[in-house]
């Protein structure tokens, strides 16, 4: 294929998803505006962008996402705090693996969110709660890649390693842990996102004043679905903004360029 | 991240198997004592008194609530409506899921029609439609059904399309070249190729969903479902039976993953030797 045909391949598919969207958009429109259903309900594109300006104009919005991502990288953080050591000596000593393992296959199939109401009466309502799900959210995929991570390294490295005379401490920073380092970046991103699902149910069950769970839940109270519609655009970009560039230079840096993993895009 | 699942389940099994030589009573024994040392640890803080019995029950509170809840039949109700959400929301969202998926494969304008919508829709929370959903239909059964379908629909249609595109192109050649036409192309080719990927979304569909529906349950005023159990037993303190009822969900979350995937892997993916 030549380089021509493909750039106009590309600049039709380019024009065609716009179209898509286009065309979405005007659909929505036109059944906002065909008083189909009651005008609350669904508010009208420019409304919904009017309050999404205001809302982060006057600030609300910034400092309820603010509280949000608080929440998150508190619990978020805590979770990798734990289980990325955890789930390296799971890897590496076995009476660990034998601990943890049955205790991990018990509670991962429990939702995280399940816990919301019994956390609720054991740490009363506001941040104690987020915080808690969100750990409980990204405990689990930050620990089983981790440790299938430490596994998975091949053990030739190991033995070739050793035989070149590393001691301990080399072999585990420079070859196991850059040889997990696939495993433990998708962890990382698989966390987040878990986390980033249950930061918005905590918020909405357990809610405390500030958090773009909050604000959805609440609005629905008011009927205010613009707020509700604005506040998923906010979440849906935050959540699009650190799955790209921040989880995306995060695996430009470390595993493309240690040459772990080709970009598999399709 | 789709490899690193494919090879998380392989390796989990392997660990499975190697510990199946060893004799049966060990492997029990070694499952079991860390249940033991947790569990004992819990009745020795439930009953030193620390925090109040009501918050903090012992585990043969938890142990009666579960064995009366379940003896009068309302545990078993609550759990069989979740399951009926569960089935009926994914279920659709698996026919819908893997048709758009297929067609983003095989279709480049397909592909550049629906690409944009999932993108677009995938990075949000499925969670955060719900109250806006509890608005557009009501409470009750359908918002929780749409909302299970919506989210799971997204991890089936994102790995089924790239599973038809990981079909190798020389198998599509050769299998033209022997004169396949296009329905066996691609009931023959093109859907036991993409199937491992088909597979694996299924599998994320139905962990999210699980996940999904449970707070949903919370949230939308549904008279009987799991999630709907927790939350209620709540206002009257009633830890116990909100940890009976944690511990029917870890029971069916464990189910669907060893009884229903499990299986469908063993009998389609690792038979055909697509994946080991």
């Amino acid at each position: 294929m030549t380089a021509a045909r493909l750039f106009s391949e590309r600049s039709i598919s380019v024009r065609r998803g716009a179209l898509t969207l286009i065309v979405a958009a005007a659909l929505y429109e036109t059944l906002a505006r065909s008083g189909t259903f009651p005008q609350a309900l669904t508010p009208t594109l420019p409304t919904i962008a009017h309050t999404l300006f205001v809302s982060l104009a006057d600030g609300t919005m910034i400092l309820h996402a603010a509280a949000t991502l608080y929440r998150v990288l508190i619990g978020f953080g805590f979770a990798v705090a734990i289980g990325l050591p955890l789930g390296v000596l799971m890897g590496r000593f076995r009476p660990v693996e034998n601990f943890v393992l049955p205790l991990m296959s018990a509670l991962m199939p429990i939702p995280s969110l399940a816990w919301v109401p019994v956390f609720i009466l054991w740490f009363g309502l506001g941040n104690t709660v987020s915080v808690l799900i969100v750990f409980y959210a990204a405990l689990f995929p930050m620990l089983l890649n981790t440790w299938s991570g430490v596994r998975a390294v091949n053990p030739i490295w190991l033995r070739a390693a050793g035989a070149m005379g590393a001691n301990e401490h080399a072999l585990f920073w420079k070859v196991i842990i850059p040889g997990a380092s696939p495993f433990v970046i998708a962890g990382l991103r698989q966390s987040f996102l878990r986390s980033w699902i249950a930061v918005i149910g905590a918020e909405m069950l357990a809610g405390s004043d500030w958090g773009l769970g909050w604000v959805i839940f609440d609005a629905k109270e008011f009927l205010d679905v613009d707020v509700m519609l604005a506040s998923l655009i906010v979440i849906g970009l935050i959540g699009f903004a650190t799955e790209r560039l921040v989880f995306g230079s995060v695996e430009r840096a470390t595993i493309y360029r240690w040459g772990m993993a080709r970009s598999a895009r399709v | 991240m789709l490899a690193s699942q494919c090879m998380m389940s392989s390796r989990v099994e392997i660990s499975a198997s190697s510990v199946a030589d060893s004799g049966a009573l060990r492997r029990v024994w070694r499952n079991a004592y860390p249940f033991i040392v947790v569990g004992l640890l819990w009745e020795a803080v439930a009953r030193l008194g620390i925090f109040p019995v009501q918050f903090f029950p012992p585990l043969e509170s938890v142990g009666a609530a579960f064995v009366r809840l379940s003896a009068s039949g309302v545990l078993p109700h609550h759990a069989f409506d979740t399951l009926v959400r569960l089935s009926v929301g994914f279920a659709l969202a698996a026919c819908a899921g893997i048709a758009a998926g297929v067609l983003m494969g095989r279709s480049r304008r397909a592909e550049d029609i629906l690409l944009p919508l999932v993108s677009i829709g995938a990075p949000i929370p499925g969670l955060a439609y719900a109250p806006l959903f509890l608005l557009w239909f009501g409470p009750g059964n359908v918002p929780a059904v749409a909302l299970v379908a919506v989210v799971s629909a997204f991890p089936i249609i994102y790995n089924s399309w790239t599973g038809v595109k990981a079909v190798k192109e020389i198998w599509l050649r050769s299998a033209q070249a022997m004169g396949a036409d296009d329905r066996r192309l691609f009931r023959h080719v093109v859907l036991p190729g993409a199937l491992p990927y088909i597979v694996t979304g299924l599998r994320l569909g139905l962990a999210q969903a699980w996940r999904i529906l449970v707070a949903v349950e919370m949230l939308a005023a549904v008279p009987w479902g799991l999630g709907w159990l927790i939350f209620g037993a709540q206002e009257f303190l009633n830890t116990d039976v909100m940890l009976a009822g944690i511990a029917v969900i870890a029971l069916i979350g464990l189910g669907l993953e060893k009884l229903v995937f499990q299986p469908l892997e063993n009998f389609t993916v690792v038979r055909w030797g697509m994946m080991t």
